[in-house]
């Protein structure tokens, strides 16, 4: 074997190891076009609830001064199915482009990585939404936004050891932008539109651009 | 075992027991099917090559069940990690010394 064959092989080895340890130790398969759909969804969801849900309902508030308790109920009942709804078109356009990603690199979508990367992410949000809902338990809307961006940004940086790594930067805006709309309490929606709609359309455009783009 | 002239581990000239080592390097314990799905191999031959560092000493070998399947997990002794170590200072070194 020539000297040079030799070093062209050595390379080609330490490439494989790289490689392997890098994908059996995170899951590198998140698509940014997952991080943009995301957001668009948030940004359309914000919208709905700020020009649909409370368009007659700040209207309807200054014209009696006051509401009912039906009304109340009902507004708690619509926008709480709009973040559902919001959550669950997020969640399948995120996944859909992840999916097609993992599938171009022909590694699978659900292995010993994605799993870890999974719970990982799982432990943190599920708390937060169990924290949220017993917040609403006693009818405390006020820091709904605030814990949602907080508790999310913390996922991120906790997902961050499992994934790229760069989901860490997006974990921190998220939370500074929680933590900022503490102070505007009632300002919530623009804040939360901000983090989930925004940050995330940002963060997507430019992971695509530094791992996608062909 | 050691190539006198290069430092590089016989052991790890295989692709496979090369890539089962770089896996366990980075993670703590990692199944047979993990392995097989990560490194694209077959049972048997993935067998054949845990057989071979197991007896070189370079693995540990759990045996547990998940429900009533098995559920074989393996992870990286102290001398596999340091000739796991020692193999790549000696590629660092090959790249180096040919350059």
């Amino acid at each position: 074997m020539s000297e040079q064959n030799q070093q062209q092989d050595t390379i080609r080895e330490v490439r494989d190891i790289r490689q392997m340890m890098e994908r059996s130790s995170r899951f590198i398969s998140l698509s940014g076009l997952s991080g943009v759909a995301a957001g668009v969804f948030a940004l359309a969801g914000a919208a709905i609830a700020r020009f649909g849900i409370f368009k007659d309902y700040y209207f309807r508030y200054t014209e009696l001064g006051h509401w009912s308790r039906d009304e109340f109920r009902q507004l708690k009942i619509q926008l709480l199915a709009l973040a559902a709804g919001v959550f669950v078109a997020a969640f399948l356009s995120a996944f859909y482009f992840t999916w097609r990603k993992s599938h171009q690199q022909g590694v699978s979508l659900w292995n010993h990585t994605s799993r870890r990367l999974f719970w990982n992410t799982v432990i943190p949000l599920a708390t937060g939404g169990l924290f949220i809902l017993g917040m609403l338990q006693y009818n405390d809307w006020d820091f709904v936004a605030p814990a949602c961006l907080i508790f999310y940004g913390l996922a991120l940086v906790n997902a961050s050891k499992y994934t790229l790594t760069d989901i860490r930067y997006l974990g921190y805006c998220e939370i500074i932008v929680g933590l900022i709309s503490m102070k505007w309490i009632g300002y919530g929606l623009y804040f939360w539109a901000a983090g989930f709609g925004i940050l995330h359309i940002i963060y997507g455009i430019v992971m695509w651009w530094k791992y996608e783009r062909a | 075992m050691k190539n006198p002239i290069t430092g590089l581990n016989k052991v790890f000239d295989n692709r496979i027991r090369l890539g089962v080592m770089s896996i366990l390097a980075v993670n703590e314990e990692v199944s047979f099917n993990d392995l097989k799905q990560m490194l694209e191999v077959t049972d048997g031959n993935l067998a054949t090559h845990l057989v071979s560092l197991e007896e070189n000493g370079f693995l540990k070998v759990h045996k547990g069940f998940i429900g009533r399947k098995t559920n074989t997990t393996y992870s990286v002794t102290k001398s596999g990690e340091k000739a796991f170590s020692d193999h790549i200072t000696a590629l660092e070194n090959m790249i180096k010394g040919v350059k």
